[in-house]
C-alpha cells in the first residue's frame, strides 16, 4: 500500500501561476507540492515569445517556465509533473489528492491553478485525425498543406489571424463559423475578408470527418437551415477558444456556467484552506502576468490561512 | 536548435550511431512549438524510469530529418512532431502530433517493457 506524505501546501497545476505561488510559499519555508498532469509551464510553454513580461525584454515560453521552475525548486519545493490526479477532498481540514498510480498526498492548505486547453469539436473522427489532417497549430503544420485546400473553424482573433497566416501555404482557406458575425478585432475581420484565398460559410458548423489514412472530406451544417454539404477538404485547423480544466472540481467547489472557479480578491474559493489562481479562475484577461499576481496573492493568503492555523511558517520571508 | 534535456540527435550518422548503440530508442522530431514541447517534456519527466529505453530529440527542419520525415511509417502524417520508436534499429511505432503522457507509456510498456520504479 502505498504511503501518504503530508505538506502544508499542494498546489495543483504548474503554469505560472501555480509557479509563482510555490516559489513564495517555499521561499517561507511552507513545505509545498507542485502536481501538474502536463508540462510543467502550463500554456506559457506553449508561446513561442513573450515580450510584454516586465523586467525581461524578450524569452520563450519555455525558458521563462525553466527559470520559474528552478526558482521554486531551488526554494525546496518539490515537483512533480505529467502526472494524473485520480481523486480529490478539499471539503476537510486536510486535504488529500490520490494519483493515478498510487501516490497519496495530504495538506492543510490547496491552490488550484490547473489552467485551461484548446477547446477541441468533441466531433468523431476528431481524435483519429489529429496529426492526419486535422491541427491546431498554424505554425507547427502550416507547411504541410502547401497548395492544399483548407478549412479553418472558428471565429475570434485566433481563427482569423491564423487563416491569414495559412494563406502562405494553402491555396484555399475556408473559414467555418457558427454565428453570423465574428468575434475577432476589425484589424483581423477586414484582413481575411479582403484576402483573395479565404472564403467564409457563416452560420454554419462542422459535423462530422471522413478520409481513409488523412481527411479527405467534412460535413458542414448550416444552423440556420439545418442543410448538410459533404465539403472536400485536405486538413482542418480549429481554434474555437479555450476551456478551464476544471472538470475535476465540479461539485467540489463554486464554478461559474463557464466552469471556472469562483474567487474573491484574495483568491480564497467557497471551501476553507482551498484558494485558486490563474487562467481557471473566473476574470476578465488571461495574461503570463495577471496569472503570476494572482498566484502571488494566493500564495501570499494560503500562508496567512496557514499560520493562523499553527502552522510553522517564517512569515517575514514572504514579504521580504 | 532544440532547447530540452533529451539527447539531440544532430545528423544521419549520428541518428544511424544511436540505432546501432541501443535496442530501444524513442525519437521526438519536431520544432520548439505547442505540439511538439509537451512531447519533449513527457520524454524528459520518464527517462529516469524507462533506463532501457534511449530518449532522443531531432529539429524537424534540418535537412538530415529527412532520415525521419522520409520514412515509409510517417507517410501521411500532417503533424509534428513525428515521434518514432525503434527496436533493434527497426521502426516498430510512429505517431503524430501532441501525445499525452499515457499515449507514450502506453507504446512504451507495449513495444519495450514496463518502466523501473525507483
Amino acid at each position: 500500500m502505498e504511503t501518504n506524505t503530508h505538506y502544508d501546501a499542494i498546489i495543483i497545476g504548474g503554469g505560472p501561476a501555480g509557479l509563482t505561488a510555490g516559489i513564495y510559499l517555499s521561499r517561507a519555508r511552507v513545505k509545498t507540492l507542485i502536481l501538474n498532469e502536463g508540462t510543467i509551464g502550463g500554456q506559457m510553454v506553449l508561446t513561442h515569445e513573450i515580450a510584454n513580461y516586465p523586467g525581461v525584454e524578450s524569452i520563450s515560453g519555455y525558458q521563462l517556465s525553466n527559470v520559474m521552475k528552478k526558482q521554486a525548486k531551488t526554494f525546496g519545493c518539490d515537483i512533480k509533473s505529467n502526472i494524473t490526479i485520480q481523486s480529490m477532498d478539499l471539503g476537510n481540514d486536510i486535504k488529500t489528492v490520490v494519483l493515478e498510480d498510487g501516490q497519496q498526498f495530504s495538506a492543510n492548505a490547496v491552490i488550484l491553478s490547473p489552467g485551461g486547453r484548446s477547446r477541441t469539436l468533441g466531433i468523431k473522427g476528431e481524435a483519429a485525425f489529429k496529426g492526419k489532417g486535422i491541427s491546431y497549430c498554424a505554425t507547427c503544420d502550416g507547411d504541410f498543406f502547401t497548395d492544399k485546400e483548407i478549412v479553418v473553424v472558428g471565429g475570434g482573433n485566433s481563427a482569423l489571424e491564423e487563416a491569414v497566416s495559412l494563406t502562405k501555404y494553402a491555396s484555399k482557406v475556408t473559414i467555418v463559423h457558427q454565428f453570423d458575425h465574428f468575434q475577432a478585432f476589425e484589424h483581423a475581420i477586414d484582413e481575411a475578408k479582403n484576402h483573395p484565398k479565404i472564403n467564409f460559410k457563416m452560420e454554419s458548423t462542422l459535423t462530422a470527418f471522413y478520409g481513409n489514412d488523412k481527411i479527405e472530406s467534412v460535413d458542414i451544417k448550416n444552423i440556420r437551415t439545418g442543410q448538410s454539404e459533404n465539403f472536400k477538404t485536405d486538413g482542418v485547423f480549429i481554434f474555437i477558444g479555450y476551456i478551464p480544466n476544471t472538470e475535476f472540481l465540479k461539485d467540489k467547489l463554486e464554478l461559474n456556467t463557464y466552469g471556472e472557479i469562483v474567487v474573491k480578491p484574495d483568491m480564497s474559493t467557497n471551501i476553507t484552506g482551498v484558494y485558486a489562481a490563474g487562467d481557471s479562475i473566473a476574470k476578465r484577461y488571461r495574461q503570463v502576468t495577471t496569472a503570476v499576481g494572482e498566484g502571488t496573492i494566493a500564495a501570499l493568503a494560503a500562508s496567512e490561512f496557514l499560520n493562523k492555523n499553527k502552522n510553522n511558517i517564517n512569515h517575514e520571508l514572504l514579504f521580504q | 536548435m532544440l532547447y530540452t534535456n533529451l539527447k539531440h540527435i544532430e545528423s544521419a550518422a549520428d541518428h544511424a550511431k544511436i540505432l546501432s548503440e541501443n535496442e530501444n530508442v524513442m525519437v521526438v522530431c519536431g520544432r520548439m512549438g505547442p505540439m511538439c514541447i509537451p512531447v519533449y517534456g513527457i520524454a524528459e519527466d520518464i527517462e529516469e524510469e524507462y533506463k532501457h529505453v534511449k530518449f532522443c530529440d531531432m529539429e524537424f527542419d534540418n535537412p538530415e530529418a529527412s532520415v525521419i520525415r522520409n520514412l515509409p511509417e510517417v507517410r501521411g502524417f500532417m503533424g509534428i512532431p513525428f515521434t518514432i520508436y525503434y527496436k533493434n534499429g527497426k521502426v516498430v511505432k510512429a505517431t503524430s502530433s501532441i501525445q499525452t503522457r499515457q499515449q507514450v507509456t502506453s507504446i512504451l510498456n507495449e513495444q519495450f517493457g514496463v518502466a523501473v520504479k525507483a
